[in-house]
Formats: C-alpha cells, sequence, structure tokens
C-alpha cells in the first residue's frame, strides 16, 4: 500500500539533525559561556564581543529547533548556510584585530567552513527531494489490492490475456503477444514520450498467480506479481497487485522515475479500479465533469471525455 | 439544448450547451418531458456541497422518453417512457447484488475524489457535484443515462407525468425514510422537515402502519399540507411553540418511537442553539448545520431509531452520541436505494394507494427554473415543490 522511503533520504534527514544537535550545543555555549567560547576562537572578551557572541548563540538555537520541527524542510538548513557566511565574515572581521590571537582565528574560521559545506550539502539535498527529484539509486515498491464480485477463474482469465490491458491500464498503449511466455509492451510516459520493453512470465499457477519481468534493455527495468484469491463468503475475487521499479539509469530512466514516483500508488489503484469497472460491469463509466478538469456539461465530441479520462474507445 | 447550469452561489442559468450523445454502450438518451427541483438541490445551490464546478448542469429528478440505446442496452428501445432513479448503478458490483444501489462500486468516475472526503465512494448521483461523479443532470432537455439497461422504470400511459415522475427520488427516499424506522402497530412517528421528502415521508409513514405521525416545521403553509394532504396526526411550528414540552404533550411523555429527520444540513433552530451552528459554519469551524438532526436524537423515545434522509456532507459538530449510546438508539441513513423501491412504489401509486404529486405547488417552463430556484430557496409564494416542463 506504500512506496517504501529510500535509505538515502533517510541518510539526508540523519545529516540534517546532526547539523541539529551542532546548532544547539554550539548555541548554548555562545549564550550561556561567551567569555569560553571567545578564548578558545582568540578574540578578546569585549563586552561588544560577547553581546554578539550571546546573539549569534540566539541564532543558533533558533536555527537547530527549526531543524527539529522540520528535519525534511531545507529552508533552515539555509538559514544555517546564511549564519555560516555570517560567522566567517565576523571571524575575519576580527582577525584584523591586533590583539586576536590569529592562529585560534584561523582554525575557527576552517572549522566554520567545513561545518558551512555540509550545511550546504544537506540543504541541496533536501531541496531536491522536496522538489521530487529522483535520487540516484531510489527503488519503488507498490502494492495494492481489490475485490471483484466475479470467480477467481473468471478474473484470472480476464488479466492472463495481456493484450485487455490497455482497456484499463491507463498507460499502456498495445500489449503484443511474442509467444513463447514473452510480450512486448509500449507504453505512454510523459511530453508525448513513448517507452517499451519485452517482459517474460517467470511464474504461472492458473487462477493463483501470474509473475512476470522484464528482459534486458528494457525502458522501465521492472517486475511484478499478481495473486488471486477467493474472498471469505463468496465475495468474489481477492486480485493483489505488486510492482518493483529498478534503480532508474541514464537521463530516460529518470523521466520515467519522475512519472511513477508522483503517484505510483495511486496510479496503479485507479488502474485496478478500472479493472474491476470493466471486469464487473462491461464498461469503464464516463461522466461529462470528469475530476474537476471540465464542467459536468454535455460534449460535442465524445472523444473529448475519453481522452480527459484515458479511455480508450 | 437548454440546461439549467450551476453558475456559482445562488447562481442558476438556463444556457446552451450541446446535446448529450452515447459514450458508453450500455447509455441511453432520454428527452426529458418532467424534471423537478429537490430540496437537496437547494444544498448546491447555496454552496453547502463541495466539488461543484461552474456550467454544471443540474437535476436528479427526472423523466422522459428513450431516443436513443447504446449497443448494449436490451431493455429500453426508442418512444419508451421512463422515470430515471437518482443514483446511478451498474447492477453487477457486490452492492448493487445487495440492493444498496447508491453504495455501487463500479458507477463514480470520480471516486478517488469521494474516497478522500468519506472513505469509500458511494455510486455516482445525476447532477450532484463532481464528488458523485461530475454527470451532467435532467433539468435540461435531453439527458445521457449510464447504465440504462439497470435503473430507468417503464411507466404505463394511464399514469401521468406528474404521478410518477417522484419515482426518480423524493418517494422513493420519504418512503425508505419511513420504512428505516421498522414502524410496528401503535407507532407514533416525529418526522422533522415537512418539505417534499418530509411529507412523503409522512405519507409512507402511515403506509407503514404509523398509528401517528407528527411534521414539525416553522412554515404555517407547510404545516397545513402536511395535516390536509399527507394525513399528519398533529404539526408543531417550533418557532411558535416549545418543541420539547409538544413533543412531550402528544405523546404522553412517552417521546416519538421513532424520528425522521428530512432536514439535512441546512437546519434552522431558534436561539442560541441555530446561532451556534450560524457562527460555526460561518468560521468554517463545521461543514453542516445539524440543529434537525441533534433534535431528533433528543426527542427519540429510548430504544427508537433516528432516520436520516436529509442530505449532509461533512463534519459536524456538538454531536450528542451520548444520548445514542446511553439510550440504545440506532441511527439508519443512506442516499435512497432507489432501484429497489421503483416498481413496489409504482405499484402502489398504480392501485390509487398514494397520488405523490401533491406536494406540487409550482409548475414551469425550463427557462424559468432560476425563478423556481430562488422561491424554493427562500420559501416564498407557497413554494413548496416545483417541476419544470422542458
Amino acid at each position: 500500500m506504500n512506496s517504501r522511503a529510500y535509505p538515502r533520504d533517510r541518510q539526508v534527514e540523519a545529516l540534517a539533525r546532526g547539523l541539529g544537535w551542532f546548532s544547539l550545543a554550539l548555541g548554548a555555549a555562545e549564550l550561556l559561556a561567551p567569555e569560553r567560547v571567545a578564548a578558545v576562537i582568540g578574540v578578546r572578551p569585549q563586552r561588544r564581543t560577547l553581546n554578539l557572541l550571546r546573539a549569534y548563540g540566539a541564532r543558533e538555537i533558533a536555527a537547530g529547533l527549526a531543524i527539529f520541527a522540520a528535519p525534511r524542510a531545507a529552508a533552515p538548513l539555509w538559514s544555517r548556510v546564511a549564519g555560516d557566511a555570517v560567522d566567517t565574515a565576523t571571524l575575519l572581521g576580527w582577525s584584523a584585530d591586533a590583539d586576536s590571537d590569529r592562529q585560534r582565528l584561523g582554525v575557527a574560521t576552517a572549522a566554520v567552513a567545513g561545518v558551512g559545506v555540509l550545511d550546504l550539502v544537506c540543504a541541496r539535498q533536501l531541496q531536491d527531494q522536496a522538489a521530487g527529484a529522483p535520487p540516484v539509486s531510489r527503488r519503488v515498491h507498490v502494492e495494492r489490492v481489490t475485490t471483484l464480485n466475479r470467480s477467481v477463474e473468471d478474473v484470472y482469465r480476464y488479466w492472463a490475456d495481456f493484450r485487455n490491458f490497455p482497456r484499463f491500464m491507463r498507460h499502456v498503449e498495445s500489449v503484443e503477444l511474442l509467444g513463447g511466455n514473452r510480450s512486448h509492451w509500449r507504453v505512454s510516459a510523459p511530453a508525448g514520450m513513448t517507452v517499451q520493453w519485452d517482459a517474460e512470465i517467470v511464474e504461472q499457477r492458473d487462477s493463483e498467480l501470474i509473475a512476470w519481468r522484464t528482459l534486458p534493455n528494457a525502458d522501465v527495468e521492472h517486475s511484478g506479481t499478481v495473486r488471486f484469491t477467493p474472498a471469505p463468503g463468496a465475495r468474489g475475487t481477492e486480485v493483489r497487485v505488486a510492482l518493483d521499479f529498478a534503480p532508474p539509469a541514464g537521463r530516460l530512466g529518470r523521466s520515467i522515475a519522475w512519472l511513477f514516483r508522483k503517484d505510483p500508488d495511486q496510479q496503479l489503484h485507479e488502474d485496478l479500479r478500472r479493472f474491476k469497472q470493466l471486469v464487473e460491469s462491461g464498461e469503464i463509466p464516463l461522466s461529462e465533469g470528469f475530476m474537476l478538469w471540465r464542467p459536468g456539461q454535455p460534449v460535442a465530441n465524445p472523444e473529448d471525455v475519453r481522452s480527459l479520462a484515458g479511455v480508450r474507445s | 439544448m437548454k440546461a439549467t447550469c450551476w453558475m456559482g452561489t445562488q447562481q442558476v442559468q438556463v444556457v446552451d450547451v450541446p446535446d448529450p450523445q452515447i459514450l458508453n454502450p450500455r447509455d441511453a438518451i432520454v428527452r426529458i418531458t418532467a424534471t423537478a427541483i429537490c430540496g437537496s438541490d437547494l444544498h448546491l445551490y447555496n454552496g453547502f456541497i463541495p466539488g461543484m464546478r461552474r456550467g454544471d448542469v443540474l437535476g436528479h429528478e427526472f423523466m422522459g422518453e428513450v431516443v436513443e440505446v447504446g449497443s448494449a442496452v436490451r431493455t429500453l428501445k426508442s418512444g419508451d417512457r421512463v422515470v430515471v432513479p437518482f443514483p446511478i448503478a451498474c447492477g453487477n458490483c457486490s452492492q448493487c447484488e445487495r440492493e444498496m444501489y447508491s453504495l455501487c462500486e463500479n458507477s463514480n468516475p470520480n471516486a478517488v475524489m469521494a474516497e478522500k472526503l468519506w472513505g469509500y465512494s458511494p455510486a455516482g448521483i445525476f447532477g450532484y457535484s463532481h464528488l458523485l461523479g461530475g454527470f451532467a443532470g435532467g433539468q435540461a432537455e435531453y439527458a445521457r443515462v449510464p447504465f440504462a439497461d439497470v435503473g430507468p422504470i417503464k411507466v404505463p400511459a394511464h399514469l401521468s407525468d406528474e404521478q410518477v415522475l417522484f419515482l426518480s427520488d423524493i418517494f422513493p427516499t420519504g418512503y425508505m425514510a419511513a420504512e428505516a424506522c421498522n414502524i410496528q402497530p401503535g407507532d407514533t412517528i416525529a418526522v422533522w422537515g415537512c418539505g417534499p421528502v418530509g411529507q412523503l415521508a409522512i405519507a409512507s409513514a402511515y403506509l407503514l402502519g404509523a398509528e401517528r405521525v407528527i411534521g414539525i416545521d416553522r412554515f404555517p403553509y407547510r404545516l397545513r399540507t402536511a395535516r390536509e394532504r399527507a394525513g399528519a396526526w398533529a404539526t408543531i411550528n417550533y418557532e411558535e411553540e416549545d418543541l420539547h414540552e409538544s413533543l412531550m404533550e402528544l405523546t404522553g411523555g412517552r417521546g416519538p418511537d421513532s424520528t425522521i429527520d428530512a432536514v439535512g444540513l441546512e437546519g434552522h433552530a431558534p436561539g442560541l442553539h441555530g446561532a451556534y451552528d450560524r457562527v460555526k459554519t460561518a468560521l468554517m469551524l463545521e461543514t453542516d448545520r445539524p440543529a434537525a438532526l441533534r433534535q431528533a436524537i433528543m426527542e427519540c423515545r429510548s430504544g427508537g431509531t433516528v432516520s436520516v434522509a436529509g442530505v449532509y456532507g461533512g463534519f459536524l459538530d456538538s454531536f450528542p452520541m451520548g444520548a445514542i449510546v446511553n439510550r440504545s438508539l440506532t441511527i439508519k441513513s443512506g442516499q435512497t436505494h432507489v432501484h429497489r423501491y421503483t416498481r413496489p412504489l409504482l405499484d402502489r401509486i398504480e392501485r390509487g394507494e398514494i397520488d405523490p404529486s401533491f406536494v406540487i405547488t409550482h409548475r414551469m417552463t425550463l427557462a424559468e427554473a432560476p425563478h423556481g430556484y430562488d422561491i424554493f430557496s427562500h420559501k416564498e409564494d407557497g413554494c413548496l415543490k416545483v417541476v419544470l416542463a422542458p
């Protein structure tokens, strides 16, 4: 029922939390013991300097809390990047003072720069994730189930003929049987592209299960299983579909991943609903006002309604 | 063709739109001869139901003549005179097999929207928001009827349009509300709301054996129709008398055996109770104003049934769950499973047991629909039910 979180997302989140703790610790030190911080970084503990350190400490604590409030948001990390720039400028300014310890200030500046790089990397990755850019090695797993008011044999028979797929799978344009467990698929992709693959059935048990996987050189490498089980008390047939998409490779792979990442779960849910509509009622019902894309009033050309709903006549 | 379109809150216009065409093999096209404005259309008119879009064709109570059928329709042919149920049902899914037609699992193309609001999707409904399918409605010259081999019922020539039109919604709706009360000999039923559905719920309660039926409203002309035409034994104007005291007096302190809410989400109540919901809905802290429902629960005798025929769309608060639990009340509700009732209720009309046309107060042309909405919504000119003839 879900697309599982990808491990790399968690790494970035862990880095963000680490930087959050760093913010809190540094902030507490600057706020509570500015004299000791001044000694460590090698500046004279004048009142103005100490007040500035306290102010920076308050800023660090605010940034740390913001990170923990939303560890997947990029904005708190960007605020840390800006803070790092201010810190660096301040340290450079102090190093011009005659009574500063240049060596200690040098070490402090290098440390701030190092943390600044981490902040920058983390902020950018979080931003990419939020924008939906597929991380390079994402693997997507999707599962959905529906129940049809039909016998297992009927449901299985309809599914097992892959040539039926374009009728209920919104993006599948055609399926051609190649013989010997193999089939050729053409699937529409964003921006008017078409992707293709050959698939083979790796396991098939009558009225029970079909498992398939793509052959080498598929545009979208994936494997899938569909299981058919009788629902209790003569409630028909449960159909469970599981799909696994391999890490996409190359630019084409990235754009396809983008397509499926949008909501592979919801797409499968909708396709299974259409499968149920078609097998149970013999057609996919159409309304004039599909979703909220046009008003619920008759159309001059029925094809307009079909293409919005993605139903082939 | 001309069609009545929703153009925004309290804005309805009759405009030119394309003629409907067959989209699927089980469709039919009906030339509409009579269509009505439903009380539930007023919830759309007043902007209480989400998922409307400017230009939506309204109307879910209609009848007419079949002019075209899709390739898979064997039960109808051109020239048949039919009444069309307001929910759209495939007849094949497990809910349809259980005769729960308004829960059809296949007839809502926008099911994903309904699932977000209600958990699962019910059936599609003609002209009743995109949540319920985005189907063009029947306050028009023609309508496309999906799954036409399941819903429309042929009606005999000797019955007039006005006698059978309400098989599409309000007669089955009032009847199902009364049936849900599981009426026993001697029962007293109280009905909140003496609009068209309330009137037919009162009449249906008597058809199902109720001893006494009490109608509750605030408009004298509606209470008069309830007494004189629907046959209510007594009526209560809650703006003039204390509702609870009156019900106690009329029921010997027992309370009504079952209560029917035929009001829905735009309920009114005098004083603080009514003001509470007006403020809450204005601040968007609740979506519906359930004044009638709260009263129907509080006034129902312990162990009785509260039957909810009125439409609710979203979320209520100050809902007296404690009364339901501690007094073993049963709540029954649902959009009407119209297909289940069309045949037996047509038989009752044919046998002369009831003529539901007694609720009609206004007859207009389709072009006058905006005026019909206006007077029905504002309860002007004694308006109880508007029937339009395209």
